[in-house]
């Protein structure tokens, strides 16, 4: 609990006043590799975003430990692909943390835009315009951007999709060492078998934790189907949800059945 | 030799006013065609020229109390362009209405109201000389406003390079790593409405737009990156100031329209000749290397 990099305080996210993430309370240990599975709708990439700060809660609050630093990869990037830039122009804007609006691009700043560059396997691509770049490539480009942000913490959401097998090794492989000099790195990931393999914990959701922590422990079956059985529409005239009725007690996998059908009950 | 100074050098060299056109439609592109190119890059390219029907209402409150007068007609179209941008950026921000409808929404309703004032009091010339301008009749005053809008515009790109690059390039990047995204979008809204507020007396409020996105729109056809393009949208916004001027000297056509459509000629010579242009693309391109 000492060693939190990130706390989540009874967290609800969502839009339209539906909630995506619900109630969710917990910590995120400083050092963690944790992957973050659950269907599609489950929250995940809405908890990527109020992590970062994009959305705001509907309730409850994020906390960052003071001085942690994030670098977030979105599953939807907002990347404009026809903008005349360069793929080392697009690398470069992670120097932002570093050298911010007025900071000048040191030799240093430029040398260590090429090694990111190399680490993702796309050494001497610095000069190539982002518009030929292909789909895996650019997911590689923007990697690399992650990687010069020297972040404290780092957020990926789904950054193995458009990969062929052999970079996802690579990009794990970063991974891995983002984890070994003990920085805190979540991932949403989808191939269950990958997250067995690579990732000591995970966070299983389904709009509320299922299960969470020692990954060979949440992945068990039956919490799978638990997470397979969550209802991923929203019920227009679903109940409000009242601040008394929670059970502040079990802060993981509580029920709410009886808001929106996540549940046994439910299938 | 004597026939070349005739035609190029003597019109500036004789005529005061065209000295002052020279200088202020210069100073102008310095400014307006980098604007240009990163309304073009935002995809904002029809935002220019519905700002520039925006700022009609301003222009005509300051013509209706104060005359054909620069300084009052200039204020009022900055602020009447600033409440349109203002109003409009911040309902696409912070609605669900994306930027396009919004600026639509808003500019008809100043357009509206501008022409309404200028039909109160005034006829359809005094009407044509604030929708057309005047390049040949630019007096000290103006050379100053212009001067200082082109060093304000300058200044801001800037200082505001790298955030106007990144919001524009990656936005969902930049507000994670900074707040600066939404001030950065109105600085720049603001930098349009200076520019077409800048351009309005020499060219109008409808030409002065030409010169801030033509210019743009062709240097898209000969780069891939944002420096040079912003670089050769302000040179071919000379030569059309300065082919544009000539054109109208020897040809006694009026100004406005002269400078624009040397712009249009280099704007169709780019889309065919242009790197990036449609001959390079469907002809030469047929040939390929092996990797």
């Amino acid at each position: 609990m000492i060693n939190a990099c990130l706390t989540f305080r009874d967290l609800t996210l969502g839009y339209n006043s539906h909630p995506a993430i619900h109630h969710l309370d917990g910590t995120i240990r400083k050092g963690s590799l944790t992957a973050v599975v659950g269907a599609n709708g489950s929250g995940k990439s809405t908890l990527m975003k109020g992590i970062v700060g994009v959305l705001k809660p509907m309730a409850g609050a994020v906390i960052r430990a003071p001085g942690v630093r994030a670098a977030y990869l979105p599953q939807q990037s907002e990347l404009d692909r026809s903008f005349p830039a360069r793929v080392v122009d697009l690398v470069s804007l992670g120097l932002w943390p570093r050298r911010g609006l007025l900071g000048r691009y040191t030799k240093e700043d430029r040398d260590s835009v090429s090694q990111a560059l190399m680490a993702v396997g796309l050494g001497g691509f610095e000069k190539r315009p982002i518009d030929t770049l292909s789909g895996g490539q650019l997911q590689r480009t923007l990697f690399a951007r992650v990687l010069l942000q020297d972040a404290d913490l780092i957020l990926l959401d789904e950054p193995f999709n458009a990969v062929d097998s052999k970079t996802v090794g690579d990009l794990i492989a970063l991974i891995k060492r983002w984890h070994g000099e003990e920085r805190t790195v979540m991932v949403v990931v989808h191939d269950l078998d990958l997250v067995r393999q690579n990732f000591p914990e995970t966070l299983l959701l389904a709009r509320q934790p299922i299960a969470w922590g020692e990954t060979r422990e949440t992945l068990k079956p039956e919490n799978l189907l638990r997470a397979r059985r969550f209802h991923e529409a929203w019920e227009e005239n679903a109940p409000w949800c009242e601040p008394d009725s929670h059970d502040h007690d079990h802060p993981h996998a509580h029920d709410h059945d009886h808001h929106h059908g996540a549940g046994p009950r439910a299938a | 030799m004597d026939m070349l100074y005739g035609l190029f050098i003597a019109p500036f060299a004789d005529f005061a006013f065209m000295q002052r056109a020279l200088i202020g439609s210069l100073m102008l592109s310095l400014g307006a065609c980098p604007v240009g190119v990163f309304l073009m890059l935002r995809r904002m390219s029809l935002s220019g020229d519905a700002m520039a029907h925006a700022i009609l209402p301003g222009a005509a409150a300051g013509f209706l109390l104060y005359g054909l007068e620069i300084l009052p007609m200039t204020i009022g179209g900055l602020i009447a362009g600033i409440i349109v941008a203002l109003g409009a950026g911040a309902v696409s921000r912070f609605t669900i209405q994306r930027e396009d409808a919004s600026m639509a929404a808003f500019y008809l309703i100043s357009l509206a109201i501008g022409v309404l004032m200028v039909s109160i009091r005034g006829s359809s010339v005094d009407l044509m000389h604030v929708l057309f301008g005047t390049v040949l009749a630019l007096n000290n005053e103006a050379l100053a406003l212009i001067g200082g809008i082109v060093a304000v515009t300058l200044v801001s790109l800037a200082i505001f390079w790298r955030a106007l690059v990144a919001e524009c390039l990656d936005p969902l990047f930049l507000r994670s790593v900074s707040r600066l995204g939404s001030p950065v979008h109105f600085i720049f809204l603001g930098l349009v409405v200076l520019n077409l507020v800048g351009g309005f007396q020499a060219l109008g409020t409808l030409l002065s737009v030409g010169l801030m996105m033509l210019p743009a729109a062709a240097a898209r056809f000969w780069t891939a990156r944002v420096e040079p393009m912003c670089v050769l949208a302000v040179v071919i916004g000379f030569a059309s100031c300065i082919a544009g001027l000539l054109l109208s000297y020897h040809a006694s056509l009026p100004s406005g329209p002269a400078i624009i459509l040397s712009a249009g000629v280099v704007y169709f010579a780019s889309i065919l000749f242009g790197t990036r242009g449609i001959l390079r693309a469907r002809i030469i391109h047929h040939r390929h290397r092996t990797a």
